[in-house]
């Protein structure tokens, strides 16, 4: 049997050992994570301590100069590329909200369906109830219904950015990677993301980087300090927050 | 999703079917049963003119569908033109047979002049009609598919990969240019006498050739209309506005290109294919850099993205290129149209048809929204067109 096949760990996600090195520039620097099926974990640190190039590497667009990236314990992420490892069911929010800006709300959530990728799957398409019924649901779930006809270029920041995550929410995908999903939102936005990813967090697997404190603390889960390419401390909020070196490096004193 | 018909069919698209078809229909109707010097008869010299344009408004709508569907600009489409013109070239070649200058039943004229015993292994087949069709689609669908294999696995965007396609067509037309290369040189093919049996000069043979350029043309656009009203449609104007998260949505971008491209270039071997028999003359120049380009600019004129604006500025540019250069204006046409592309880029960045939607669909929404309105103050609800 192949060792490969044999599940080295219970978690859903697992990063050992992991180095990246961008000219010279350690972006990633031995960096362990593990996150448990149905867990959220809140990614915070400050600018250039790798949390979006760690998200590159799990995604595939970076490839780690060497460690262990291992998806559902068996399956070596470092192999496959973006969307081999989309299809597996990873899915990504990015930090700057991109959504088909000159296609429909409702097309961006058809497009983000987990159905038949393939050209000929798109080009014989035909479409089904069950498929709109899954859009309802979404465009129900980030508060789009009344703007499903509206061009997603057309929506505001915030709209924007749930917008994207209701793509995640229609791609259904294991673990769902949710990059600063609250910046530039107004504080009822916020209270509202926080929400939306409560329930998301509900029948998914969640990774959100943010710097909004009050955010993540409004989150109430796990939370991982990542400083020069890695962990620096892990607990919940409150221990994680009053961690020495947490303060000096990132929340200041 | 509705049927594919009704789908692809939007106003815009069936006026535009209508008005090709009847031209189609009717030009060659004039031409040939009106008398000679009548107003209402289209004279024999604009059939081939306007037919030119029937196959420009083919590889017009080819490279929009690439290119304002899928961003990718391709600076070399000329070449899958030119090639599907040299299969049909060939055909015609073979058609001569004795009648050439040397009377060789075999060789065409070009050959005999070189010295060549025999005929090459690639002009094998190019007698039969059938053969040299299923050419005119194969040779540009599989060049298309081979370079897009390489240029898209090695994600080749944007600016780089118009600057291969350049050097694609370039390099063809090097090699087209060349003696030895087996395709009549500097020179091209060219003194066709029949084709399908039928002599390519006399009226009746150019009413057909108009009628089947411009069936062509409606041909191309049904099919251009069923893949962009597509659910891939959709999956195109996605990887144009964001390749990399249509990628990290679990689509294969690179196959999505490869798919379009290669139906692209198979489109722009048919125009070359219709337009060879209706200038008469294939030759290395249609391989030309600044052919692809001019193609281009059409499109932006036109309007991208809108199939119809691709075929409309096609012809728009190329009347106005007929009309320039055979005055005294003729030195300056380029400098006209580099100005008409920059004026365009400027003023009118959607092209004409862009722009007149732009302007046309909000005005249209307005007076529905406002007709609506209106209804309910007057304490009536709207009525449901008794017509609908």
């Amino acid at each position: 049997m192949n060792a490969m096949n044999l599940r080295q760990t219970s978690a859903l996600l697992y990063l050992d050992g992991v180095h990246v090195s961008f000219d010279g520039f350690h972006a990633i620097n031995n960096l362990s994570l593990a996150l448990e099926p149905g867990e959220m974990r809140a990614i915070i640190g400050p600018n250039g301590a790798g949390k979006t190039t760690m998200m590159d590497i799990i995604t595939g667009k970076t490839k780690p100069d060497e460690g262990v990236v291992l998806f559902d314990g068996t399956v070596d992420l470092t192999r496959l590329d973006e969307t081999r490892i989309a299809e597996l069911g990873i899915g990504r929010k990015f930090q700057k909200p991109t959504v088909f800006e000159s296609q429909t709300v409702q097309d961006n959530l058809l497009l983000a369906l987990n159905v038949d990728h393939s050209v000929k799957g798109t080009l014989l398409w035909r479409g089904s109830a069950g498929e709109s019924e899954q859009i309802d649901k979404v465009l129900e779930t980030i508060r789009l219904t009344d703007a499903r006809h509206r061009l997603a270029g057309s929506l505001s920041h915030g709209q924007k950015q749930w917008l994207e995550i209701g793509m995640l929410l229609a791609q259904d995908p294991k673990v769902l990677l949710v990059d600063e999903p609250v910046a530039g939102m107004t504080d009822v936005e916020t209270h509202l993301t926080a929400e939306l990813l409560k329930e998301i967090n509900r029948n998914h697997t969640v990774m959100v980087v943010e710097h909004d404190m009050t955010f993540v603390r409004e989150l109430g889960v796990k939370v991982t300090c990542l400083h020069e390419g890695s962990v620096l401390a892990e607990g919940t909020i409150d221990e994680v927050s009053s961690n020495e070196r947490v303060i000096e490096v990132y929340l200041g004193r | 999703m509705p049927h594919i018909l009704t789908r692809s069919l939007d106003r815009a698209s069936t006026i535009f079917i209508l008005i090709v078809a009847a031209i189609g229909v009717l030009v060659p109707l004039s031409n040939l049963l009106l008398p000679e010097g009548s107003y209402f008869q289209v004279p024999t010299y604009l059939v081939a003119l306007w037919g030119k344009y029937a196959c420009y408004a083919i590889l017009a709508l080819s490279i929009d569908l690439i290119w304002g569907y899928c961003g990718i600009l391709s600076l070399g489409h000329g070449a899958f033109f030119a090639l599907g013109g040299y299969a049909m070239g060939m055909y015609l070649m073979r058609q001569i047979g004795s009648r050439g200058v040397y009377g060789n039943p075999i060789l065409p004229d070009f050959m005999v002049f070189l010295n060549w015993p025999e005929l090459p292994w690639y002009w094998y087949g190019f007698n039969m009609f059938w053969f040299a069709a299923l050419m005119v689609v194969l040779v540009p669908g599989l060049l298309a598919f081979a370079f897009g294999w390489f240029a898209f696995r090695s994600r080749v965007t944007g600016v780089y990969l118009s600057i291969i396609t350049q050097a694609m067509t370039y390099a063809l037309l090097l090699a087209f240019f060349r003696n030895d290369f087996g395709f009549g040189g500097n020179n091209g093919l060219t003194d066709f006498k029949d084709i399908l049996g039928f002599n390519v000069q006399a009226e009746g043979t150019r009413a057909a050739l108009f009628f089947l350029s411009c069936a062509a043309l409606i041909g191309t656009f049904l099919i251009c209309r069923a893949v962009v009203t597509s659910k891939l449609g959709k999956v195109l104007v996605a990887i144009r506005d964001a390749e990399s998260r249509t990628r990290f949505l679990g689509y294969r971008v690179e196959s999505y290109k490869l798919f379009v491209f290669t139906l692209s270039a198979c489109m722009a071997g048919v125009a070359g294919a219709l337009y060879v028999p209706q200038v008469g003359i294939i030759n290395p120049s249609e391989f030309s850099p600044g052919n692809s380009i001019e193609a281009v600019i059409w499109v932006a004129v036109g309007g991208r993205g809108t199939l119809v604006g691709a075929a409309l500025g096609a012809v728009v540019v190329n009347y106005a290129k007929t009309f320039f250069t055979s005055g005294p204006l003729a030195p300056y046409w380029l400098f006209m149209l580099g100005a008409l592309f920059i004026l365009v880029t400027l003023l009118l960045p959607r092209g004409i048809v862009g722009t007149f939607n732009a302007w046309w669909e909000p005005w249209k929404a307005g007076r529905d929204a406002d007709a609506a309105s209106a209804a309910r103050e007057d304490g009536v609800e709207p009525k449901p067109n008794p017509a609908e």
